[in-house]
């Protein structure tokens, strides 16, 4: 890939952390550790793979992205905001009375195409797009954002063999593989391993990359769209709350906001200029 | 007299073919109850559209809600209990949430599924499906009214549940017979009580009328086939012109129709009410007519009924 747009997007990655820092002390509450883990894939997809017009977001001919993990709000409207979908100030109304960035995603929200947050439900949602645009033999691809933990909801199983049944290769689902759910590591509360081995079976095709390597994941996200025939499963392995020290591998951390205090120390330690931060240093 | 019969599932049967034939958006999801749905003759005309999602009753639901989110009306067919057993999550908080322009239809609603007995008697389905906010909520009384509440839905811009059963049911309303959503049908008029049918029970409520005017009982009979949004006007009237109402369903009396009814009558217009419906059991195995006079689903039960609300009438 080429080193200069590699340089924007880390820097966008930056960008969109400290968003998530920022927002998350104003709201009081919400999910920082799936936010952050979720970055980089966020950041490749919204701004070098999607076809999507955010001045006119309902454009028929843009791709699908659902997300199934609805309680990654902060990383979702901050990838929306700076993609142009309304304006990055109103990222500090997250959570609050009368907004259109509810605690769980909804369709008040320019760029969110269905309201999630009960887990379990996006890859269905998205298997009826991807059907609906094979049967009208449309060009749009179907993004599907899942964690890992909802791996555990039965309805995921359903939906992964309806998609692999039906050879849906518009569809692709992105996996965040941090290995951590609120009840503490996926592997002991309810372990999926082995995770590759059981998409083959279902009839996908995994690539399993580094969740925060930009190049690997736009080298995924380009390999998805050139299998036939399967459906694409991206496996990002990933650090939950990846860039802020304590935060990081900390289950703990699932779904509580940062203090003032913590939130300027998450935000010293990212480094963002002046002008990257919305309402200045907590 | 007698009136001929039909099943309500194959006015649902029918209406998709019409609906498949004069316009493209509509496809129809199956979930292993293809032919029993009556979903078969959609997808027998055309296969292209029927899309098999297996005994996967959730994702079932949640494809729909993205081949909505994709320009098509997809019908979802299944078993009634499955609707609320299986989908319930996806129904309210992808389908209805989001207000996507998915259509629900209930088969083998209420007792008279008859000998599969409890596990595939749909009891529940209408009271918890009017709790959720921006979906309508339909059960006809016949083959005809099926058939249009499907014409209806098709056009509605919404999510809509119709219910409908298994057993032929009298055919009491014709192809002229006016359907409106939210608009009840006066079958009879009178003056002393007033008989609001939802459902397939509706030639009882036409014998019970019968009955009582041997007693010299002026009952008026009004047809509700929409549950949600509920006929206010049409419900007060009654129970201001009347004095008594008594409410018909093939569904748990708890939170159901009569309940929907309930709530207008002691909000606008207190008067007595009895409810005829299925009180707090489970079905059981049986042929459909047995297990309405078990259940207590019959012509004599609903002037019982009328007689006891009288008394309370009377009382006041």
């Amino acid at each position: 890939m080429d080193p200069h747009e590699l340089e924007k997007l880390q820097s966008l990655a930056r960008r969109i952390r400290c968003h998530i820092v920022e927002l998350l002390v104003e709201a009081k509450s919400g999910h920082p550790g799936g936010s952050l883990s979720g970055v980089e894939y966020g950041v490749s997809l919204y701004f070098h793979v999607l076809k999507h017009d955010p001045k006119n977001a309902s454009w028929e001919g843009r791709d699908r992205v659902i997300w199934s993990r609805g309680h990654v709000g902060p990383l979702i409207f901050s990838l929306l905001a700076e993609a142009g979908y309304f304006p990055v100030e109103e990222l500090m109304t997250f959570r609050k009375l009368g907004t259109r960035l509810q605690g769980h995603p909804t369709t008040r929200c320019p760029g969110i195409e269905v309201g999630t947050g009960s887990l379990g439900q996006g890859l269905s949602i998205s298997c009826g797009l991807a059907k609906a645009f094979k049967m009208d033999e449309a060009p749009n691809r179907v993004y599907c954002m899942m964690g890992d933990g909802e791996m555990q909801e039965g309805a995921v199983w359903e939906a992964i063999m309806f998609a692999g049944h039906c050879k849906l290769d518009n569809l692709c689902a992105v996996i965040d593989w941090n290995n951590l759910q609120i009840d503490g590591q996926v592997e002991s509360v309810i372990g999926l391993e082995p995770l590759i081995d059981k998409f083959r079976a279902f009839r996908w095709n995994p690539i399993p990359v580094d969740g925060h390597d930009i190049g690997q994941l736009v080298e995924a996200y380009e390999t998805a769209a050139k299998t036939k025939g399967q459906p694409t499963v991206i496996l990002a392995r990933t650090v939950k709350g990846k860039g802020v020290s304590f935060m990081e591998n900390q289950a703990g951390w699932h779904g509580i906001a940062p203090t003032v205090e913590q939130g300027r120390q998450a935000l010293l330690e990212l480094g963002p200029s002046e002008e990257e931060l919305i309402h200045g240093m907590p | 007299m007698t009136i001929k019969a039909k099943p309500t599932r194959d006015g649902y049967g029918d209406a998709l073919v019409e609906l498949g034939q004069r316009d493209e958006r509509i496809v129809v999801l199956g979930a292993d109850l293809t032919d029993s749905t009556r979903a078969n003759r959609f997808a027998d005309k055309f296969p292209e559209r029927f899309i098999e999602c297996g005994i996967a009753e959730a994702n079932a639901m949640n494809i729909a809600s993205g081949l909505s989110m994709a320009g098509k009306i997809p019908f979802v067919s299944t078993y009634a209990v499955f609707v609320v057993g299986r989908a319930l999550d996806q129904i309210r908080t992808t389908v209805c949430y989001s207000s996507l322009n998915v259509k629900i239809a209930g088969a083998h609603g209420g007792i008279s599924v008859g000998a599969d007995g409890a596990t595939h008697q749909a009891l529940e389905d209408v009271a918890t499906l009017r709790t959720i906010p921006h979906i309508t909520v339909i059960v006809p009384c016949d083959y005809q009214e099926t058939r249009k509440a499907i014409l209806w839905a098709a056009e509605h811009q919404g999510p809509v549940y119709v219910r409908f059963g298994r057993e032929p049911v009298p055919m009491v309303t014709d192809e002229d017979t006016p359907f409106v959503c939210g608009k009840a049908n006066l079958v009879n008029d009178g003056s002393d009580v007033t008989i609001i049918n939802n459902g397939p029970v509706l030639k009882e409520c036409l014998d019970a009328v019968e009955m009582l005017k041997g007693e010299g009982i002026s009952a008026r009979l009004l047809n509700m086939h929409t549950v949600k949004p509920i006929d206010r006007e049409a419900i007060v009237k009654a129970a201001r012109e009347t004095g008594a109402i008594v409410t018909v369903e093939e569904h748990q009396v708890m939170g159901g129709f009569g309940s929907a009814v309930a709530e207008v009558v002691v909000q606008e217009a207190p008067v007595p009410m009895r409810f005829i419906g299925i009180q707090d059991r489970f079905g059981e195995s049986g042929e459909p007519d047995e297990l309405f006079v078990a259940f207590g689903l019959k012509a004599t039960d609903i002037a019982g009924a009328v007689r006891e609300v009288l008394a309370a009438k009377k009382g006041r």
